[in-house]
């Protein structure tokens, strides 16, 4: 039996990549740290913290995004922001991106030895509002200054934009904002804009016609998806996005992170279901599943809560 | 107009198997009633077929024991079918005096995985199926094939494509209307549900495929998507993402229905089915089961109190 369960995890590899329909490469960029922690209750020690993104780092990740610069009245869990940059072992050839919502963020960020950074932009007023109380057209500003500095530095930024399938507060969100948004974020100098289905309503119905949109403004190469599973739509619309020449996907180990719209509901994909998919598919990830499940594992422990990986859930033996 | 521009199937027929095989694979013994009265409230979504239950021996499978109960017990809505397992002809004969209009048959690609299941060959097995078929045919009884294992194995691990085109074949020849692809441990990906298509589509004609999605590895959605992407216009689901899986302790089983109809729902393909009542159905059950509900759909839509 246990024979079966390992061949499991590694689905037969096809040449469908080959087939021209899904790119060749994928590059995973692993959010757990960040955006799955920010979104888990309990408070993770700042050397649980250091630990897991040393654990990731062993996988064969290129991207691991670190922590937040932001300040800790807002995101208690960031706190420590400083430490775990200091205290993580920074492999070669893998980037460790921070957030940082304003200038201020930023110099704490490379003073703390951050080489890349990311910004936060929303496809939706309402969002912007309530989460960072001013508007897009304010944020992007805000956002302007951070350009200018990194851009001395020779930083590379990360753009991200909420909401780009749907808003917890305005509901439908048009195609055109969400290419307009990212069209401007890119403008700036984001090297790459991951667009997010922030709560998760997205479909491939509705990520096909976003996508469609923001491509006419933005180069495919530049793009990523950052897709939550909190209906169950992730790996789904994720395929879509593969289908369409997209070639960059966020997601986080153990589906870390639940979603702060819907209580009890999950909120980031599962990094180990989205490699199992793509595995399957014959596309190049360079992570190994099986470090990456322990990885989960460990954090799952620490945090005391079950995985939301269904590959890790199916080949756990208890 | 949505799914016709991007080259989906406009329409598709969602074979909702939670009572059948959900609850089968659900370790607490479901009262008949409580069978009935999901049943009945399934049969009010818009659902156009519901697998009842299962005319096989109380010793194998306990949880359908009140096979006759249930399907005397039912309501019978005009427009919805109701099909039940009939492992041989024995339980055939069973399921027709108890009502059963329609009947399934489940074949595998794995002869491992049919010795251990029931006992005999897949050549074995397809010859009690036709003796079924041949009994059905006489009678006007419509026959749905399942072929098990489809996209792999918990016992033969890999499974090639063209031994499931070979089994598809068997079963569609012989008279099933319909036949259903299931993949069993919910192994597969995009990756090898297109192969074992292509090869299964060399043999039956596409208007004679469904799929049949476990989510134990979270890909079912993606999977049920290939597939209709490929033309396959009829998915099987269960309410509540009802029924583990019986090889992977704690792992989840079936596809929820309420999932598979909001990604069908955003991609503007008509299934004539309610989202709202199947939640309300799977809500239900849950209830009675004392679980949570694996539809994401439904975890989400209850705890904002909004559907999206």
């Amino acid at each position: 039996r246990g024979a079966r369960l390992t061949l499991s995890l590694c689905p037969q590899v096809s040449g469908a990549a080959a087939a021209g329909a899904f790119p060749k490469r994928v590059k995973v960029v692993e959010v757990g740290p960040r955006d799955g922690l920010q979104n888990e209750k309990n408070v993770v020690p700042t050397p649980v913290k250091i630990n897991l993104i040393n654990m990731l780092s062993e996988t064969g990740l290129q991207v691991i995004e670190a922590t937040s610069f932001v300040s800790p009245k807002w995101v208690p869990q960031m706190a420590d922001h400083t430490e775990v940059m200091q205290g993580i072992n920074k492999l070669p050839g893998i980037s460790y991106p921070v957030l940082t919502p304003n200038l201020k963020g930023f110099q704490a960020a490379v003073a703390a030895g951050a080489k890349e950074v990311s910004i936060f932009g929303a496809a939706s007023e309402l969002f912007t509002k309530k989460n960072i109380n001013c508007s897009i057209e304010e944020s992007l500003e805000r956002f302007d200054e951070v350009m200018t500095a990194a851009r001395a530095a020779s930083v590379p930024v990360r753009g991200y934009v909420s909401c780009v399938l749907g808003c917890p507060y305005e509901g439908k969100i048009s195609a055109a904002k969400v290419a307009e948004v990212s069209k401007k974020m890119y403008s700036m100098g984001c090297y790459e804009i991951s667009l997010g289905d922030t709560i998760g309503v997205g479909t491939p119905g509705s990520m096909k016609e976003m996508l469609t949109a923001v491509m006419k403004e933005v180069p495919v190469g530049a793009l990523a998806v950052h897709c939550h599973d909190t209906y169950g739509q992730a790996l789904a619309n994720i395929l879509v996005a593969l289908q369409m020449g997209v070639s960059v996907v966020d997601a986080s180990v153990a589906g870390l992170g639940g979603c702060p719209y819907a209580q009890g509901a999950s909120g980031n994909v599962a990094t180990e279901d989205l490699v199992y998919m793509l595995n399957g598919l014959g596309i190049h990830t360079g992570v190994d599943l099986q470090k990456l499940m322990d990885t989960g594992t460990f954090i799952c422990n620490a945090l005391s809560r079950r995985t939301n990986s269904k590959v890790s859930q199916a080949s756990c033996r208890l | 107009q949505e799914s016709q521009a991007s080259g989906l199937p406009e329409y598709i027929k969602i074979v909702e198997v939670g009572p059948r095989d959900g609850l089968q694979n659900e370790k607490v013994i479901v009262p008949t009633d409580i069978k009935i009265e999901l049943i009945n409230r399934l049969s009010k979504t818009g659902l156009p077929a519901v697998e009842v239950t299962s005319f096989v021996s109380s010793k194998w499978v306990p949880q359908m024991a009140d096979h006759k109960e249930v399907m005397r017990g039912i309501e019978r809505h005009p427009g919805v079918q109701y099909p039940v397992l009939t492992p041989n002809l024995q339980g055939f004969h069973s399921a027709i005096a108890a009502g059963a209009t329609e009947v399934s048959v489940f074949g595998a690609a794995s002869e491992s995985f049919s010795k251990m299941n029931i006992n005999c060959s897949v050549e074995e097995s397809i010859e009690k199926f036709e003796a079924v078929a041949k009994s059905a045919r006489n009678m006007n009884i419509p026959v749905r094939g399942y072929v098990s294992c489809a996209l792999g194995c918990p016992y033969e691990g890999n499974i090639v494509p063209a031994k499931v085109a070979e089994v598809s074949k068997r079963l569609y020849s012989m008279g099933c209307y319909e036949i259903s692809l299931g993949d069993t441990i919910g192994v597969g990906t995009p990756g090898s549900m297109k192969r074992m298509l292509e090869a299964v589509m060399k043999e039956i004609p596409l208007s004679a495929l469904a799929v049949h999605c476990h989510d134990t590895y979270g890909q079912a959605l993606a999977n049920i998507l290939t597939a209709i992407q490929m033309g396959v216009a009829v998915v099987d689901s269960s309410v509540a993402g009802l029924g583990g899986c019986p090889y992977a302790k704690g792992a989840t089983g079936n596809v929820a229905t309420e999932d598979v109809i909001y990604m069908l729902n955003g991609l503007g393909i008509n299934t004539g089915v309610n989202l709202y009542a199947v939640m309300e159905a799977g809500n239900f059950i849950c209830t009675a089961l004392n679980k949570k509900t694996n539809s994401k759909v439904a975890q989400a839509s209850f705890n904002t109190g909004a559907i999206n």
